[in-house]
């Protein structure tokens, strides 16, 4: 089987190999069902080119935009989704490199009114890809350093801190032999330790983690770099622009400072809207979305599908024995 | 009047008599006191004997069977061997500490062979062989495989220069061997090879571990070594075993009482998962617990069944975040020793402060000692929480991208028993966090607060009043490193002027210049060594030390592109055997 040239949205193209349902199952799951079944749908969910119902398997480049594209402003309200997500990364990237070349702040604003508010949109993107281009470090791990925010306050506090210190800007500080004083071989298992989650989680070699979103009776399938997103509300925000012609529960939203969602909330997404996200992973579990802190997931998220409320119903058990086994 | 040296033993007929002799010391047979002091084990204790008298000096090197050499250029192979005769074990120390940081040039020194050489003809029955940051030769690992008998124990720490084919030879010919521990040594892929050559019938050994070694090892000749050494207590293996790998291992040695697993991260079965979970689970003596590489929260609780009776987490090969070290320490309730990476930040410190009241050792370590996004890692509130919750703290290396002097006086009044405190701000000549100031307090503090302190290290912003603090107060400070501090010679003359015990001095890119150097004329001798780098010496100051303190070695390392004027590098030592043989010509030795 060849493998199919993607791009996404974007126009970064990664080949990545087709994924294989793993037969090697984990003893908490007891999902079987909703497994076999995402090995039988294998053929639907793949990422296929032209229109609903084709059954052409080749992609030229493209031609996947145009059609999604298409088919956005055939709905209302929809025209802006591409446009705007497009401009949520874009927009995303033009504000961080504003902030590395002028005033050194690190806050950045983020154009295309992504509501997520400005001590998440600080480390929207982590400032490794940056800092290859502005120095000669050693090369700096993609994805390692914790997702997980501190309180926004310290955070805008340590701004401006640095600001009033007049220290020089992080970005331009050269290595000092020898400093900080760590053991080389302490480093070189650091610096491997990177590459090998990412691999496992998200059979990628670099520093992205592209996974394949579906949606229940949507055509075509997604595809989304999760180190591009920082928490679940980022990826919900996302994910709704994407999607936006269905309805996304309100999951993302309870999620400021906390790591994962309780027992309640659980409740009040699957009762109160009519699709859920969930992510099958690395054991080959369907899982909801929103549990485990946010690195967790995407270390182990290796595809996202949001279904419809009902069916995630069966899922609900055993991630609250989980959610309680964990707390 | 003195006993012969060469006489081998005291018999009773030799015995002076009190009516006949002249010296009370004839009261105290040699033989009884040669008895007493085989007793002695401490080389301190030994040391201040030797120096009693005559009679002592003799019986204690008579009876000296450990040997101890923090600096292998102190002194020489010969003059050792002329003054011990019976040495069964060795520990010898070779290159400074900052070797360890890429500071030395490669072919700097501190090679074993003339050492084993002597060895060989002076102690053939040597049986125990310890060193660090020492060049081992595959020559002189078989060299050692052959000269002994009855050898046991080799342990290499921050080691390099062999490869498999000398550890080869190690493991062929020495077929009583009961510890090859090979810990942070830096090699290139030294090659797997070794572990097959374990004969068929070798038992005995007691304590392996190759986990700082890259290549892989048969995993068959592994696990036939393990189950048949049944005495088996330390086992660590290297990245390159596997989960189910390991289980295999565990089942084969249920009485471990130090384990370094491989790669924690691996697809199992259901099957494989509860194997494992059952073989820890199983694994009761378990005390001291490392490798852990790519661990995640799945697979952390298979870990859960061993965990009751750990009195040392070794967490730094495994990149945590907070919830699942507080998930794994809420099983570790006796825990003595804990390192961590940063990534556990501040709320991963608080919960090991609660769950952790027995903590005498914390490190924490960076995982990405370059980076610059400073919102990452642990800070002075991670610290402060530890300090909390564990009084007993003694032992703590924190590496932080901001600290405060207010934190560090709360933390050495929570926990006023600190014997080791080093702490390393990574951003060069940081001030306090909050108020901008250096900060000199927080070591002030430690250096009043904690009477029992044996080793510091600074880091900051830090102007000579640390000094002046350090010099007044720190009345057991035995090791002090110091980079990118002070302002003036007058920081290093208050700390040679002062603290009475100092034996290592390391210094790092200060501004202390000859003055400061020729300050501790004096104090040279009695401290093992002094490291200076990237200050404000100059050959010249270098050299008058050197003339005026024949019995120390200055050594100065040329940088390339340095002028003749000034010294870079500076290591000076006290020595008997005079300056070394073997410098390479980097090295100068005035």
């Amino acid at each position: 089987m060849s493998i199919p040239q993607e791009h996404d949205y974007i126009g970064l193209s990664e080949p990545l190999p087709v994924e294989k349902s793993s037969d090697k199952i984990l003893p908490s799951s007891s999902a079987s069902g909703i497994e076999k079944n995402s090995v039988l749908n294998l053929r639907e969910t793949e990422l296929r080119l032209g229109l609903p119902g084709s059954e052409s398997l080749e992609r030229k480049a493209g031609n996947w935009v145009s059609l999604f594209g298409k088919d956005l402003k055939d709905e209302s309200g929809n025209g802006l989704c591409q446009g705007s997500l497009k401009s949520f990364v874009s927009g995303a990237k033009r504000g961080f490199s504003d902030a590395i070349n002028g005033s050194g702040k690190w806050g950045l604003s983020i154009s295309g009114g992504s509501e997520v508010d400005l001590g998440k949109n600080d480390v929207l993107f982590s400032p490794r890809g940056v800092c290859k281009g502005n120095n000669t470090m050693q090369s700096c791990l993609p994805g390692t350093s914790v997702k997980e925010i501190s309180s926004v306050k310290a955070v805008e506090e340590e701004e401006e801190k640095k600001n009033e210190s007049g220290n020089t800007a992080p970005a331009s500080k050269a290595q000092v032999v020898g400093w900080p004083p760590i053991r080389s071989f302490r480093k070189n298992t650091l610096a491997t330790n990177s590459p090998k989650n990412s691999e496992v989680a998200g059979k990628s070699g670099s520093g992205c983690l592209y996974v394949k979103v579906s949606m229940e009776g949507a055509p075509y399938l997604r595809k989304i770099d999760l180190k591009t997103y920082r928490c679940y509300a980022e990826l919900s925000s996302a994910l709704e622009k994407m999607f936006s012609c269905f309805t996304i529960g309100q999951y993302g939203q309870g999620l400021a400072g906390q790591e994962r969602l309780s027992e309640s909330h659980l409740m009040d997404l699957l009762h109160g809207s009519e699709y859920v996200l969930t992510y099958e992973d690395k054991d080959g579990d369907w899982m909801l979305v929103g549990d485990v802190p946010w690195e967790m997931f995407t270390d182990s998220c290796k595809r996202l599908r949001i279904m419809k409320g009902s069916d995630a119903i069966g899922l609900a058990p055993r991630t609250m024995q989980k959610c309680k086994s964990q707390n | 009047m003195n006993p012969d040296p060469k006489k081998s033993k005291v018999l009773p007929s030799n015995l002076p008599n009190s009516n006949g002799s002249s010296h009370p010391h004839s009261l105290f047979p040699d033989e009884v006191l040669e008895k007493v002091l085989s007793l002695i084990d401490s080389h301190k204790d030994r040391n201040s004997v030797s120096l009693v008298c005559k009679d002592w000096y003799n019986a204690e090197r008579w009876t000296r069977s450990n040997l101890f050499i923090g600096n292998c250029y102190s002194v020489s192979p010969e003059i050792v061997a002329r003054r011990f005769a019976k040495i069964k074990s060795v520990r010898l120390k070779g290159k400074p500490r900052f070797s360890d940081f890429n500071m030395l040039p490669r072919d700097w020194g501190a090679n074993v062979h003339s050492w084993l050489v002597m060895f060989a003809k002076a102690y053939p029955f040597l049986e125990e062989l310890r060193l660090k940051r020492m060049t081992v030769s595959d020559e002189s690992m078989e060299l050692l495989a052959k000269s002994f008998p009855q050898f046991r124990a080799l342990s290499l720490s921050s080691c390099d220069g062999f490869t498999d084919d000398g550890l080869k030879a190690i493991t062929t010919h020495c077929g009583n061997l009961t510890e090859l521990d090979i810990q942070d040594s830096v090699t290139v892929d030294v090659g797997g090879g070794w572990l097959s050559c374990f004969p068929e019938n070798f038992s005995s050994l007691e304590i392996l571990n190759f986990s700082s070694l890259n290549s892989e090892v048969s995993f068959e000749a592994l696990e036939k070594l393990v189950s048949r050494c049944r005495s088996l207590r330390v086992l660590k293996v290297n990245e390159n075993i596997t989960l189910d790998q390991l289980q295999r291992l565990l089942v084969h040695a249920p009485l471990l009482t130090e384990l370094s697993t491989g790669s924690f991260l691996q697809e199992l079965t259901p099957r494989q998962y509860e194997d494992i979970e059952s073989a820890f689970g199983n694994s009761k003596n378990l005390q001291v617990l490392s490798g852990l590489w790519d661990a995640t929260s799945f697979y952390l609780p298979v870990l859960y069944g061993a965990c009751s009776g750990l009195t040392f987490l070794n967490l730094s090969d495994a990149v945590l975040q907070s919830g699942e070290l507080a998930k794994l320490l809420a099983h570790c309730p006796n825990l003595r020793r804990l390192w961590v990476i940063d990534t556990v930040e501040d709320k991963g410190l608080e919960a090991v402060g609660s769950s952790c009241p027995l903590l005498e050792e914390l490190r924490v370590f960076p995982v990405d000692p370059y980076d610059l996004d400073h919102r990452h890692g642990v800070t002075e509130m991670g610290f402060l929480a530890v300090s909390r919750g564990c009084r007993k703290l003694r032992y703590v290396l924190y590496f932080c991208r901001r600290m405060t002097n207010a934190a560090v006086v709360t933390i050495v009044q929570n926990c006023p028993d600190f014997t080791h405190f080093r702490l390393c701000i990574m951003n060069p000549r940081q001030p306090d966090f909050l108020t901008n100031e250096p900060m000199d307090e927080a070591f002030g503090a430690v250096a009043k607060n904690c009477t029992k302190l044996r080793r510091l290290s600074v880091s900051g912003l830090l102007t000579d009043t640390t000094f002046e603090y350090i010099g007044k107060y720190a009345k057991n400070l035995e090791t002090l490193s110091v980079a990118f501090a002070g302002s003036s010679d007058r920081g290093m003359q208050c700390v040679l002027e002062g603290c009475p015990k100092l034996r290592k001095l390391e210094i790092r890119d200060c501004p202390f210049g000859n003055a400061a150097l020729l300050s501790g004329l004096k104090k040279y001798e009695m401290m093992r060594s002094l490291w200076m780098s990237a200050c404000n010496l100059t050959m010249k100051g270098c050299r008058l030390l050197a003339r005026e303190m024949p019995r120390l070695n200055v050594e100065v390392i040329k940088d390339d592109g340095s002028d003749e004027i000034q010294a870079d590098k500076v290591y000076v030592y006290r020595s008997v055997a005079g300056p070394r043989q073997d410098a390479p010509s980097v090295v100068l030795t005035l």
